[in-house]
């Protein structure tokens, strides 16, 4: 379903009580207020939200594997604590993104669904191998660089369940990429073959990383509505320049270079300018055909299942001792019976 | 086996001595126990609190979604509630 589609058909049934509502609705995103869970607000808002939120969420908790695929093999405790660390964050990052979509009315176990079968995508740098261990450091600097500078905007998103996620993603991030620097510069200031190892990481990772913002603007379908909404605040283009502005002195600290012969200070524009991305490259790897799409997907089907028997074991002792936690009632009296109606549901953020 | 079954809980968090509880989130867990667990390793990996709370979030009562409800009205025109209401002549200290 587009947006356009779907805004066109609530334009034609609008009643009046409707266009009431969606004014309202307007003019909280245009004062920058934040719209939350129980407010009204359009259908494609929804559903471009759940779409968006949905794809951020399994891209955290994809994203765990190339990573984690080093934890054995970390070169010292420090290092592996460090990466267990940070594995362990991208799966509360997860987390915390289902928790912020189920908001809107749909529910984790319907999006890892959509997952598993392939009908919701996540980020298509994670289709990527990490193939020695100084890619752990360049995903570190450049994905998670990138991925900080996707969602620092992110963080005053119209939609404060997602916003306040964000907030707190934020937070963490910037961990993640010191680390991947420190551990990049470890390399790069060592042998000639660390260095050579560090510089072939860089190579294989900045341009996925640069894809990592989406399509140009003039291909991408999503952006216009969602930046009129205030889910997003930057187009792609313009982040992907913010990117490039950032990491290319950065590079030039770690003592690496970057594989853009194109990649110079424009002085005139106060930017670097940087080559031509290989979009048929994305396009690939996002349509499937990427080095590590399906061991990705299958890699996380099967967690799901050999997970399986742990649920249903917490499940069956809950349902064992609900009679002992489940209905006693500590709360005070003042606190019931102060409104006629009842709003109670399973969706989160209940009273926000 | 899925999830559904699993209540969904907010998490409550008191970020140090001297502050009240404030909400961080919510999760998914079987039971209360399982909850409190998760709610740790989810919402204080980096000493965020010293106590939490986990609340089954069907126990929330909430007020109707719209802040213009009638139900806030009788806040809403009684400006003398507030100090700045009040007119005091220049050069009355302390007050
Ligand atoms: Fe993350
Ligand atoms: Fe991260």
């Amino acid at each position: 379903m587009t947006t356009g589609t779907a805004e066109t058909t609530a334009t034609e049934g609008m009643t009046a009580s409707q266009a009431a509502l969606e004014a309202v609705f307007d003019a909280a995103v245009a004062a920058d207020e934040r719209i939350e869970p129980r407010d009204w607000m359009p259908d494609a808002y929804r559903a471009g939200l759940v779409r968006q939120i949905a794809q951020h969420a399994h891209s955290e908790i994809i994203g765990m594997q190339p990573e984690a695929n080093w934890i054995t093999r970390a070169p010292s405790l420090r290092r592996k604590a460090i990466l267990m660390a940070k594995v362990q964050d991208e799966a509360g990052h997860g987390l915390y993104l289902y928790s912020a979509a189920e908001t809107l009315g749909t529910s984790r176990d319907e999006l890892l669904d959509k997952l598993h079968s392939g009908r919701q995508k996540y980020s298509s740098i994670f289709n990527y191998p990490t193939l020695t261990w100084a890619d752990v450091g360049a995903i570190g600097w450049l994905v998670d660089g990138a991925a900080i500078t996707n969602q620092v905007p992110l963080c005053r998103c119209s939609y404060g369940p997602y916003a306040r996620a964000m907030v707190r993603v934020c937070k963490e991030e910037s961990f993640h990429q010191r680390q991947g620097y420190e551990a990049l510069l470890a390399l790069s200031r060592g042998t000639e073959a660390q260095h050579a190892m560090a510089q072939d990481a860089v190579d294989r990772w900045w341009w996925p990383s640069l894809m990592m913002f989406g399509p140009p603007d003039d291909e991408s379908t999503h952006s216009a509505q969602a930046m009129a909404w205030k889910i997003k605040r930057h187009s792609n283009d313009e982040l992907r320049q913010r990117f490039v502005d950032i990491a290319a002195p950065q590079a030039e600290s770690l003592g690496l270079t970057l594989p853009d012969p194109d990649l110079k200070w424009n002085e005139e524009r106060g930017h670097y300018d940087f080559g031509p991305i290989d979009w048929d490259e994305f396009w690939n790897v996002l349509k499937g055909n990427g080095p590590c799409n399906e061991q990705r997907l299958s890699k996380r089907r099967k967690a799901h299942e050999d997970g399986a028997w742990v649920r249903e074991a917490a499940a069956a002792y809950a349902g064992k001792h609900d009679g002992r936690h489940g209905n006693d009632n500590h709360g005070r009296d003042d606190a019931h019976g102060r409104h006629d109606e009842q709003h109670t549901h399973t969706h989160g953020e209940a009273g926000a | 086996m899925t999830t559904d079954g699993w209540p969904l809980w907010e998490v409550f968090v008191r970020s140090r001595r001297g502050l009240s509880h404030t909400h961080a989130g919510s999760l998914h867990a079987p039971d209360a126990e399982m909850a409190l667990r998760n709610a740790r390793d989810l919402y204080t990996r980096r000493m965020e609190g010293v106590s939490i709370w986990v609340v089954p979030s069907t126990a929330i009562t909430a007020s109707s979604p719209d802040e213009k409800d009638p139900f806030f009205e009788p806040s809403a025109d009684k400006p003398y509630r507030h100090p700045t209401f009040y007119e005091i002549p220049d050069g009355v200290k302390h007050l």
